[in-house]
């Protein structure tokens, strides 16, 4: 079935299941700058993903898009990240996750809960689009998840970016991509979202001393 | 049309300059001053489209970037005269805060140009035609503000905004899922993917657009524009940055960002019952109605329990916030002309009557110097103009007639009679509950003995008292334009007019 489609489609589907694979990557990750470099290499994968659509659909306003990650996702972010996380002194500094094989066994049950919910839509049942839009999702998911069970400030912005990459990939899978004025906006909101990021690396250690961001919890609603 | 360009040309230039300017003294009357000046332009802009009808850009074939229509003019002057009101209110207390050194003047730049470009993106989501746009504005208004809750950089303020911008962050990323899959359904109906996200094509084409797709979007885009409307359990980042934050920016978040972002979800529930009602034999047409009556009970149950339990002023009003939005979000899910008429009149109602507490609440918190509501205490006769403030503006948020909030909530009620008798009980309860929960904090602060050597402070009660007047005469009688005005986009959002 698999060897029956296009060489390009081929190629876009592995491309696909290497980005799901970074996700996992970096849901077990503990150290920071590994978790930066699987973060650019997922960033990578998305953006020749998006060359690839763009060469087998003849959409080629894709190739922008894809220029827009490669500079965005794979170069500025991962560099502004790993001056940071230099200027913090915190490279050496381990991440742990506190349960990981449950985590990752939550992972895969995500995934295939993704499978499930693209799984009724007819307009997908002929084409490659249904695995790329479940991974995308799936890869949506497992951000968010990793935003869950970190606590250090730096990882849940990685999880929080590797989220956008998987919508970006959700745009690009299903539809090859939104009209460029949306994804322009975008990605200026995603720029200015890391600008801001950095400031707050600075405001926290500097509040608590720490990048560790489950010592917030000054707010949280506790008996009268 | 000038007028839409003025409305949002205003504040970004503002917004540019004061990034420039904002340490000078000046910055708060510049930034007075615009807000105005956008006031009169989106004044100007409600007039032509009540006059002209539905107004889309352009004169041409096919739609164009903007679209205003009865639903959003009367959202964008409402954000502008409570943007104007609220930095008539400002201009003093940032002053009063940067003198008592809590405050330095790079701070107030970062404000007021903040201040500026939060209206812009508001304005922005709320004209724009494009979905997706109306995202990148949605996203940009929580960039905009995010580093306002964290001005005064204690512990709890940088904490609130993590919260705030995590939180914020990932909902709107759902958000953006569902407009993706909005999208995937569009393009297989409109052919120019340019125009594909369009709101006005996709409206008219939305009987042809496939129910699944719309359905699994409409999930997405609820619980994504839902986390900043503030419905419970995505709540959890709105009381802490509104108690942290500066006292104006608590007015513009709890009056203008949870209407705009309950404007997205509206809009996106048009389309999704239609395209849903056009294939009813499949799906159930009233799947969108139901899930956000579900979140709005909920949300209104919830936050008026939350209200008996807190110490904070404005982390009650905050929750008073979240209780009112949920009741929208409850009159929009119901459906109906009735119904939507009270959604949409409680809307403004709400605005109005919120932004003029949170003036109040920074008054008084500036009188006792703290905004632990034990500390409060004695406002009446401290300062009267204050304390009256507060007792009648909570008289009118919970409900008490002859206010507009009372208007609004007993069409809400009648609509909910007719349409589920049984969830009056709930919706009764939950207000008597709220009630309870407001007067019994605010009755000691308003009444209580008065502290040693507490002293009146430079208030400015205009504001409020220019909008619990408007609430009063929406109570009392709505004006015949604004009545029709409304009709006009329950004919658009419930497909039956009501007048």
């Amino acid at each position: 079935m698999l060897t029956q489609l296009p060489l390009y489609q081929q190629a876009i589907l592995t491309l696909a299941a290497m980005i799901l694979f970074t996700s996992f990557a970096l849901l077990a990750q503990q150290r920071v700058l590994a978790m930066i470099h699987v973060f650019a290499w997922q960033g990578l994968l998305v953006a020749v993903t998006t060359a690839m659509v763009a060469y087998d659909s003849g959409a080629h306003h894709l190739y922008f898009s894809a220029a827009l990650t490669l500079g965005l996702k794979v170069l500025l972010i991962p560099w502004l990240l790993h001056r940071l996380v230099h200027r913090l002194g915190i490279h050496r500094q381990p991440h742990t996750v506190a349960h990981p094989a449950v985590v990752l066994m939550a992972a895969a049950a995500l995934v295939i809960f993704a499978y499930y919910v693209t799984l009724p839509i007819h307009q997908l049942a002929h084409s490659i689009t249904r695995n790329t839009v479940a991974i995308s999702m799936a890869v949506v998911l497992l951000g968010l998840l990793m935003l869950i069970t970190r606590n250090k400030a730096v990882s849940q912005v990685i999880g929080f970016m590797s989220l956008e990459n998987g919508l970006f990939f959700a745009a690009v899978a299903a539809t090859h991509g939104m009209p460029m004025v949306v994804e322009l906006g975008v990605a200026f909101d995603v720029l200015v979202a890391m600008v801001i990021f950095g400031v707050f690396f600075f405001h926290i250690r500097d509040s608590i001393d720490s990048l560790d961001v489950g010592q917030l919890n000054r707010l949280a609603e506790r008996e009268p | 049309m000038i007028a839409l360009q003025l409305t949002l040309g205003i504040p970004l230039l503002a917004a540019i300059l004061l990034a420039l300017f904002g340490q000078r003294p000046w910055a708060g009357s510049l930034n007075l001053w615009a807000a105005i000046a956008g006031f009169v332009a989106s004044a100007w802009l409600a007039w032509a489209v009540l006059h002209h009808g539905a107004f889309d850009g352009n004169s041409g074939g096919g739609a164009s970037q903007f679209y205003i229509d009865s639903f959003n003019v009367y959202l964008i002057a409402l954000t502008a005269f409570v943007g104007a009101t609220t930095a008539l209110f400002s201009r003093p207390y940032m002053a009063q805060e940067e003198t008592a050194g809590r405050l330095s003047a790079r701070r107030l730049r970062l404000y007021h140009a903040s201040y500026q470009g939060f209206l812009f993106t508001l304005q922005l989501a709320l004209s724009t035609n494009n979905l997706g746009v109306l995202w990148v504005a949605m996203e940009g208004a929580t960039l905009a503000t995010v580093l306002l809750v964290s001005l005064y950089r204690t512990p709890e303020a940088i904490e609130a905004a993590w919260k705030y911008f995590i939180v914020c962050g990932v909902g709107i990323a759902l958000a953006l899922f569902g407009t993706v899959l909005v999208y995937f359904a569009a393009a297989q109906v409109i052919p120019d993917p340019e125009q594909a996200l369009l709101w006005s094509e996709l409206a008219r084409h939305s009987a042809e657009l496939k129910p699944v797709v719309m359905a699994i979007a409409f999930v997405f885009l609820l619980v994504g524009y839902g986390t900043k409307v503030g419905l419970v359990p995505m709540h959890t980042w709105l009381p802490d940055a509104h108690s942290e934050g500066p006292t104006p920016m608590s007015a513009v978040l709890s009056g203008l960002l949870l209407n705009v972002a309950l404007y997205a979800v509206v809009r996106v529930k048009i389309l999704t019952d239609g395209a849903l009602a056009a294939h009813a034999e499949v799906h159930d047409p009233h799947l969108p109605g139901y899930l956000m009556m579900g979140f709005g009970l909920l949300s209104f149950i919830v936050a008026g329990l939350f209200l008996h339990r807190q110490r904070d002023i404005k982390r009650l009003f905050s929750y008073s916030s979240i209780e009112h939005m949920g009741l929208m979000t409850f009159a929009f899910g119901l459906g109906g002309p009735l119904a939507t008429f009270a959604g949409l009149l409680h809307m403004t109602v709400h605005s109005l009557t919120k932004s003029a507490i949170f003036i109040t609440v920074g008054h008084a918190s500036h009188i006792a110097g703290t905004q632990g509501m034990e500390q409060i205490r004695g406002l009446i006769r401290t300062q009267p103009a204050v304390g009256w403030g507060l007792l009648i503006g909570t008289a009118v948020i919970a409900g008490f007639p002859p206010f507009g909030v009372f208007v609004s909530e007993f069409l809400l009620l009648s609509a909910t009679m007719a349409a589920q008798p049984w969830l009056t009980l709930p919706l009764l309860v939950g207000l008597a509950v709220a009630f309870a929960g407001l007067f019994r904090h605010v009755q000691p602060m308003v009444y209580g003995d008065l502290p040693e050597g507490q002293g009146a402070v430079r208030a400015n009660m205009w504001p409020v008292a220019i909008q619990l007047a408007l609430v009063l005469w929406l109570g009392l009688a709505i004006p015949a334009f604004l009545a029709r005005w409304f009709d006009q986009a329950t004919l658009l959002i419930s497909g039956e007019s009501l007048l």
